[in-house]
């Protein structure tokens, strides 16, 4: 891993969180300045904020992109208790010529009473949705029936949760086999310690979401929560942010003709649990391919955990700060390139042990 | 099965501070996203300025070097033809041809660090000099690997051969002395150059006894003193036996022939012969093996890698394959001498002596920062069915383990992932899902390369991949309101309510076609009733060219996939030969003559009283005014027509109630040719 490419990012507060869209092409940023910004990557791979707008009034906290197939669209969620839909309008010629592009506010989700914490659209197969969850302990699942027309969501369904909610997943799984399935996740820090992760189902037949199952193991305060892409398997792989990094494997128990119409029951195990986060774990996302779990602690570092073949989970990268200060406030763009800067150590060592022998 | 695993790798981000703040980050499909931040939000955080930075994390740093570009491509081919060896090939062929692989390999690498070579000594500033020779040196180091995993594991050779294979394979790496062999013979007096006894010696050690007699003959011609000395020695290295290729003797006839001569240079040293000139004794005790005399040679050997093959060829000529380890073991251990301890590179080679490749690959695998050597020698290993017995993660192998690593890393890339295909193609496992999962990430940035994208995909029948791509293009098209490129692309996605939404959005924008058909069409396009604009006829009103004629092209009876764009087939039941059925049967693409065209759709009129319009060079748009009296009734059930008398023809006896654009495209000379139907499509309200 290497730095190839900083660029300023001009927030006028912390940064909460950063999204790639599904291409990497664009990316975009939300901070408690409450605004977000548009990022796109020029052909020769330059970075350029093309958009800059207040989206909220209060902090927010996350931003993501949705599936291309819908356009480009963005959601937020924030701490004034709202979350929000965006839409990018291809934009008049001046606006092009400035490099600048135009997002206008399709709607806004008012139905939370407190923050909202996540927002998450749901897998492209299940259509234009996505999901909410608020400190009030309610996930909210809206629609947007008419992909031309995103100034219409209808709140489809409300789970409730019973417990201050911090973040949610869905399981990416297309496969007719799986319902659609939803896992919640708890920071809630009130002495009488329950479960913090909870799988709920959706059920044909009720045309609702049903509580699966609760992790029961997890019961310290859950900050973030990830489903791995699928890659076919019939079972389901869940990373969990709470005091330590976990995975966790969900099989489906088969079901018994008696029970068909009842939620899916798992076998849960537990295949990894990792401290060396030493104190809470804040983040945790696969990559495309499921292969690599990334998470980041109050260690200020972003792990990177990796199976082998032999399904041994192992930190294989970590990225570090390395404290000093960048004195750089002017920088513009992507100035600062440091491509090549940081070829492993290992290869230095083989490099050397080579070179130092001259047989070249 | 041991891990695959080493200390993992740290990258240090500037300016971030993991003391006091966190990082958030994403994942794109090639490259991960990170910048500081603080979670805690209950906690006030600091108000210390923090990192003003996001920073872009790549994982393959190789990916990006132009020159190692060329590596990954030439070994893609060798790659794609190792996997079509037929399986049938037995015994000797089967393993000339993957020594043959091998070679070849080795010949992309050894291309590859003879062009970084150049590179580092053209740089223009010396940090990037630096860069090329480390790159260099771990090419070489690459190189060398491969060479002797190819010579144990490969050609598998056997007592006698092998170690013939070891002293190229020294002799190929440890190439100093060509140069100095050329500078020595250059100068005016060889003997007297004062690199001559050391270049005598390199000689010797590599076992270049010839070219070593040739340089004492120049010693004796201008030192008479100890002309008879090197006689003597000259001697002694002509008649040391070896095993050359042709030969037929056994190795019992060499070994008692190698003994005697053995004695012999015992003999003489015994008796003093070389007693007088410390350099040819010296020579000669390297020649008896003396394990003494080659340690005092170690700046001239180098490394012990070069020690244990002397070693092996004065002491050991016909060492078998299964003892290779012990001596590789003890040279080591003598050559280091517990001064330094093993680098990683000793013990990648000392893994491949113990003849434990599993070791090789998980050293390898460690120390050098791409896939591409690992995945490729294992490929080559699995081929020489070594690794068969492992069975690993979730069914894949090992060689799939990292063929899968290797691809995903071509696929941060934004041309190579072309390559990587075909990595994913021969990984029986999990290579489709992870073609699946990468695919449809690669920007469509271009027409062309959206349609590139495409093809892999729909050779490979991953269809929802397919309609995902077309339904991504379609919704681009529409953004920029370029409609009847999204309507052909929502077609090729058989998205049908998306179809329909996008030809509603042609209902909703009137088509500026008045220059174009003339105030007839106009007029009527402000009904409901007629056509729906698209783009290529809104372009080439507004700009006067014609944008898209792929789509066009490409269009062709898959019209019929929405209801509200039927074929006038359909409406014209009663003509034997409608126009769907001729749609249908050509495929869109058949060669009809005009008239022809025009007579199907309208029995009654008469060719000239179509619309026909230039739209560019060979494009025609063709306006057909349609009898449509027959259908009347049904028409008027369903869609509600109003009988509108045609301004054009103010005396036709028809009433009209369709419109049909077909474009035409005029193929050969204007004299002589055929019209081919491109896009028969009919707006049928």
């Amino acid at each position: 891993m290497f730095v190839a490419r900083s660029i300023a990012a001009d927030h006028k507060d912390l940064i909460h969180d950063v999204s790639f869209d599904f291409h990497g092409r664009r990316m975009a940023t939300c901070s408690s300045d409450q605004s977000v910004k548009v990022w796109d990557k020029s052909e020769n791979g330059d970075w350029h904020c093309t958009a800059s707008w207040k989206t909220h009034s209060g902090s927010v906290w996350r931003v993501t992109w949705a599936h291309p197939e819908f356009g480009q669209v963005l959601a937020s969620c924030s701490f004034d208790r709202t979350a929000a839909v965006w839409e990018e309008i291809v934009g008049e010629s001046n606006d092009k010529l400035r490099g600048q592009s135009h997002w206008v506010k399709r709607t806004t989700l008012v139905d939370s009473r407190t923050s909202v914490t996540d927002v998450k659209f749901a897998p492209k197969h299940m259509g234009l949705m996505l999901a909410t969850c608020s400190a009030d302990g309610i996930v909210r699942i809206y629609e947007a029936p008419d992909v031309m027309n995103l100034s219409q969501w209808s709140l489809q369904h409300e789970i409730s949760c019973k417990l201050s909610c911090s973040c949610i997943s869905w399981n990416p799984s297309s496969s007719r086999a799986h319902s659609p399935m939803i896992a919640v996740g708890s920071d809630d820090s009130s002495p009488n310690a329950m479960a913090k992760v909870q799988i709920f189902e959706y059920n044909e037949n009720t045309r609702k979401y049903a509580k699966a199952e609760t992790l029961m193991t997890v019961t310290d305060p859950v900050h973030d929560i990830a489903f791995a892409p699928n890659l076919g398997r019939s079972f389901h792989i869940l990373a969990i942010a709470t005091k330590d990094v976990r995975i966790f494997t969900l099989k489906p128990v088969r079901k018994e003709l008696t029970s068909s119409g009842g939620p899916t029951k798992f076998e849960i195990h537990i295949v990894a649990q990792f401290d060396n986060h030493n104190s809470q774990v804040w983040r945790v996302s696969w990559n495309i391919t499921g292969t690599v779990l990334a998470s980041s602690g109050d260690d200020g570092c972003v792990r990177l955990w990796k199976a082998n073949y032999m399904d041994n989970w192992k930190c294989t990268g970590i990225l570090k700060g390395n404290g000093s200060p960048v004195n750089g406030n002017s920088q513009q763009g992507n100035s600062n390139p440091s491509l090549g800067s940081n070829i492993p150590n290992l290869q230095n060592s083989l490099n050397g042990s080579s070179s130092g022998r001259k047989h070249s | 099965m041991e891990e695959l695993d080493g200390e993992p790798t740290v990258t240090l981000i500037p300016g971030v501070n993991s003391k006091k703040k966190q990082m958030c980050f994403d994942w794109g499909p090639g490259e991960m996203l990170v910048c500081e931040t603080t979670f805690n939000k209950k906690e006030n955080s600091e108000t210390v300025p923090g990192c003003p930075f996001i920073y872009i994390i790549r994982k393959d740093i190789d990916v990006y070097s132009q020159i190692l570009r060329k590596l990954f491509n030439e070994s893609h081919g060798i790659f794609v033809g190792l996997q079509r060896i037929e399986e049938e090939l037995t015994g000797k062929s089967r393993k000339a041809q993957l020594v043959r692989v091998s070679k070849n390999y080795r010949s992309v690498i050894r291309a590859c660090m003879e062009e970084m070579h150049q590179a580092a000594v053209a740089a223009k500033d010396p940090a990037s000099g630096r860069q090329f020779s480390s790159q260099v040196s771990i090419l070489s180091a690459m190189e060398l690997i491969w060479n002797l995993c190819e010579i144990l594991f490969i050609e598998v050779a056997p007592a006698g051969p092998l170690l013939l294979h070891l002293l190229d394979w020294v002799r190929l790496h440890v190439c100093e002395v060509d140069s100095l062999l050329a500078d020595v013979l250059g100068s005016e007096n060889p003997s007297k150059h004062e690199s001559f006894w050391n270049l005598v010696t390199i000689l010797v050690l590599q076992g270049r006894l010839d070219e070593a007699r040739q340089m004492l003959s120049k010693e004796a011609d201008v030192s008479p003193s100890s002309a008879g000395m090197c006689r003597v020695l000259g001697d002694l290295m002509r008649t040391m036996p070896v095993l050359s290729p042709g030969n037929t003797q056994t190795l019992t006839e060499l070994e008692l022939k190698w003994q005697h001569w053995h004695e012999e240079c015992e003999r003489h040293l015994q008796d003093g012969t070389f007693a007088s000139s410390p350099h040819l004794e010296c020579l000669c005790k390297i020649m008896l093996g003396d394990e003494a005399a080659l340690l005092e040679q170690k700046e001239l050997l180098n490394n012990w890698y070069h020690f244990l093959v002397t070693r092996l060829l004065y002491s050991h000529p016909t060492v078998k394959p299964i003892d290779l380890h012990f001596y590789a073991q003890s040279s080591l251990d003598l050559f280091l001498g517990g001064e330094s301890s093993p680098e990683p590179l000793d013990n990648i080679l000392m893994a491949a002596f113990e003849f434990d490749i599993h070791q090789v690959i998980k050293e390898c695998s460690i120390a050098l920062s791409n896939w591409w050597f690992v995945a490729h020698l294992t490929d080559l290993l699995d081929h020489c069915k070594l690794l068969q017995s492992h069975n690993l993660y979730f069914g894949s192998n090992m060689r799939e383990f990292l063929l899968l690593e290797y691809a995903s890393g071509l696929f941060a890339h934004h041309s190579l992932w072309q390559l990587g295909v075909d990595y994913f193609d021969y990984c029986p496992e999990l290579g489709r899902v992870s073609l699946e999962l990468h695919i449809e990430r690669i920007p469509l940035s271009t027409e062309q390369k959206a349609l590139k994208v495409l093809r892999i995909c729909e050779q490979r029948q991953m269809t929802e991949q397919v309609r995902s791509i077309c339904k991504i293009l379609a919704m681009k098209a529409v953004r920029n309101n370029r409609l009847g490129s999204a309507l052909s692309w929502s077609i090729r996605a058989k998205d049908a309510a998306f179809a329909t939404l996008v030809s509603d959005r042609w209902n909703q924008s009137l088509l500026a076609l008045g220059g174009l058909l003339g105030s007839w069409e106009a007029q009527d396009c402000r009904s409901d009733l007629w056509a729906r604009p698209c783009r290529f006829l809104r372009d080439y009103c507004e700009r006067g060219c014609f944008s898209d004629l792929d789509l066009i092209d490409n269009l062709g009876p898959a019209m019929m996939l929405s209801d509200r764009l039927t074929f006038l087939g359909e409406s014209l039941g009663s003509v034997p030969w409608t126009f769907g059925t001729v749609v249908g049967c050509g495929g869109g693409r058949c060669c009809l003559d005009f008239s022809r065209v025009f007579f199907l759709l309208s029995p009654n009129s008469k060719p000239h009283r179509a619309l026909c319009a230039r739209l560019c060079k060979a494009y025609f748009l063709v306006t057909f005014p349609i009898n449509f009296k027959s259908k009347e009734k049904r028409c008027k059930s369903r869609l509600r027509i109003k009988k509108l008398p045609c301004p054009l023809y103010p005396d036709s006896p028809f009433t009209y109630c369709l419109i049909c654009f077909i474009i035409l495209r005029f193929l050969g000379n204007s004299l002589k040719g055929s019209w081919r139907l491109c896009s028969p499509f009919l707006i049928n309200t």
